[in-house]
């Protein structure tokens, strides 16, 4: 058998089978915020379809798969309706996202993540620095507070939850010369705080619970992002704080401030700094940062 | 009531699944062996989502303090009501105060224990399946563990087959040391050259002993990628691309050196170029192999793994009506 195992959409995605359950489409190799968001517009348009055999809409980055059943739904009749989708959302222009704003207040460069970072060197690009040294070095800042200003300056954008759930890769809303960019570890740590707030490629996450993970540690959420059993504000309609499209804001704060957060968290009394925007992804273009100035602006003190 | 005396080696409660949430980042668990799991539950006559539990390589020792019909089906393994030996694959009745031991397997890695009318822990998001690095699911978010008292549930579907009900041995999956799993070529296959993609489907991996519920991971001959530039996002490594999503039963091989079997409680995405997917009949296989069995992989269409699935189902369906259900139906 030498065919391809592709198709191809008619803005040129890659269309390919996963087994029998699983469709994948792939837009293209290089990680791209336009095309990023509208794969966040075909996927909730194909969701609203509600089409009877789908079982999960799932998307990525720079790609998107689908889950189905195929005793409803042969995979290869819902290649047409995904054309039809790629062509009625051609123009990344066009893309408007109904979200909304998060602030994650972090303790950056605490002590539980640069202890953690320092027992694992034997599989970092870096024996002696911390993650953030590391970071702010690679990235060209001088110091680890230009490091830390230049993170917390304009919001992230969700484009890819995975890993666990409330875990999510997001992208900073800056021009791309501006992203701040860090390789991941050789290896990946055991250990790894839970709220911890890291950086790996273009992306940052938090991690929702403590484990495995291989992104650099830039400090620590006062916050969970995660509450498996809704019991906790903020957490009423759903198990985790930011979905696909969220926007969230880090907000820089000391020692202090995070050990008051803390308790109020676990007192239950913590109200989420959260709000309903419109995400335009045409002005984002135009003036990307005074764009971000003015989302970040939703979420100010 | 059903207690745990002792608890085998990684005991979990399953059932078929909880699927449709991959966009929140939860892989849909379940039993790995779906079609040991349905017969299980057929044997006793439970709904196939009945939860069952899921022994991998040792089974635990219960304590039932009710009468109860109980079935083991997957790989076969000693199966001791008090100190009577008995069949896997077979309806068997255990009386109150009388316990039942699941020894270690003699094929396959993994055993389905069903009571009649399935374990009734609390379900979450509409399964009992245990996600253990979510802690959610079972009774505790863990394996059993010994003490725990297993609550049963009212999830039949018909009358219990008499005891003796057996699965006729031709329907059942042929458990070795040497396997052929069928994959669909696709995802990022483009990333891999030519030679590396011939030699995948014609060498012979083993499966390595850091082979879990997320994932087995097999040891063979490395490959390699197409040439490029890295792009953005990606990373630096070749096998490395923007992160996606990862179906289940997705393959991908980190720096071209172990190909990783992602099973049902995989990470949902990462940045690791999946070169296809093992067909959904053939993920029951994976999730009975152990280390060092023989794998080989076998390219098919979507078309021949359509058919397969149909024919998996027509299995099922057979296995139904050798157990005389279908005219109580």
């Amino acid at each position: 058998m030498t065919s391809t195992p592709y198709q191809f959409l008619c803005d040129e995605s890659r269309v390919s089978f996963g087994g029998d359950e699983f469709v994948f489409v792939e837009f293209g190799e290089a990680m791209d915020l336009a095309e990023a968001l509208r794969i966040q517009a075909i996927t909730a348009a194909l969701t609203r379809m509600a089409i009877a055999g789908i079982v999960d809409v799932a998307p990525a980055n720079a790609s998107y798969m689908i889950r189905l059943d195929p005793e409803h739904l042969d995979p290869r009749h819902l290649v047409q309706t995904l054309d039809g989708l790629h062509k009625q959302f051609a123009d990344s222009f066009a893309v408007t996202l109904d979200t909304d704003i998060v602030e994650i207040p972090v303790w950056y460069d605490d002590p539980s993540t640069s202890e953690t970072c320092m027992k694992f060197r034997d599989r970092h690009q870096s024996p002696s620095e911390t993650d953030i040294q590391y970071t702010a070095r690679v990235n060209d800042y001088s110091s680890v507070d230009e490091l830390i200003s230049a993170h917390s300056s304009a919001p992230f954008i969700v484009t890819f939850p995975c890993f666990k759930p409330g875990n999510t890769e997001s992208m900073q809303l800056v021009p791309r010369d501006r992203q701040i960019q860090t390789p991941k570890y050789l290896r990946p740590r055991t250990e790894t705080p839970a709220r911890a707030v890291a950086h790996g490629g273009a992306f940052t996450v938090i991690y929702p619970t403590s484990g495995v993970g291989g992104y650099q540690l830039l400090g620590r959420s006062a916050v969970p992002v995660v509450d498996l059993t809704q019991t906790t504000p903020g957490y009423e309609k759903s198990m985790v704080l930011t979905k696909s499209s969220s926007l969230i804001q880090f907000r820089p704060i000391h020692g202090d401030q995070y050990r008051d957060i803390r308790v109020s968290s676990k007192m239950g009394t913590y109200q989420y700094n959260r709000h309903p925007v419109t995400f335009v992804l045409s002005r984002f273009l135009d003036d990307p940062i005074g764009y971000a100035e003015e989302l970040k602006e939703v979420v100010r003190w | 009531m059903v207690t745990v005396q002792y608890a085998g080696a990684h005991t979990l409660v399953q059932d078929l699944g909880r699927d449709g949430h991959y966009a929140i980042g939860l892989p849909p668990s379940g039993a790995l062996d779906q079609f040991s799991h349905r017969c299980a539950n057929l044997l006793v006559g439970n709904h196939s989502a009945a939860a069952t539990l899921e022994v991998t390589m040792v089974g635990p020792k219960l304590r039932f303090d009710a009468p109860a019909c109980v079935a083991v089906a997957g790989g076969d393994a000693p199966v001791w009501i008090d100190d009577v030996l008995h069949d896997t694959w077979m309806t068997l009745y255990v009386e109150s105060g009388q316990t039942l031991t699941v020894g270690t397997l003699r094929t396959g890695c993994r055993a389905y224990i069903a009571i009649r009318g399935g374990i009734d822990s609390p379900p979450f998001l509409g399964s009992r399946s245990t996600y253990v690095s979510s802690a959610i699911g079972g009774l505790h978010g863990t394996p059993i563990v010994i003490g725990d008292h297993l609550p049963i549930g009212t999830e039949m579907a018909h009358d219990c087959p008499g005891p003796g009900s057996t699965v006729d041995d031709r329907l059942r999956p042929t458990l070795s040391c040497h396997y052929q799993i069928r994959v669909v070529e696709g995802l990022c296959h483009y990333r891999f050259d030519e030679n590396s993609i011939e030699r995948f489907f014609t060498s012979t991996f083993t499966v390595s002993p850091v082979s879990d519920r997320t994932g087995y991971r097999l040891s063979g001959p490395s490959l390699t990628f197409v040439e490029r530039e890295p792009p953005f996002g990606a990373g630096d490594n070749p096998s490395n691309v923007v992160d996606l999503g990862y179906p289940m039963g997705s393959i991908q091989i980190p720096n071209g050196e172990e190909p990783i079997c992602l099973l049902r409680d995989a990470v949902t995405g990462g940045g690791y170029a999946p070169i296809g997917t093992i067909i959904n009949c053939d993920l029951d296989l994976v999730g009975q192999m152990k280390a060092p069995d023989a794998i080989q992989f076998v390219r098919v269409t979507l078309s021949d793994a359509l058919s397969a699935r149909k024919r998996q189902n027509q299995r099922m369906q057979d296995v139904k009506f050798g157990l005389k259900l279908l005219s109580l139906f």
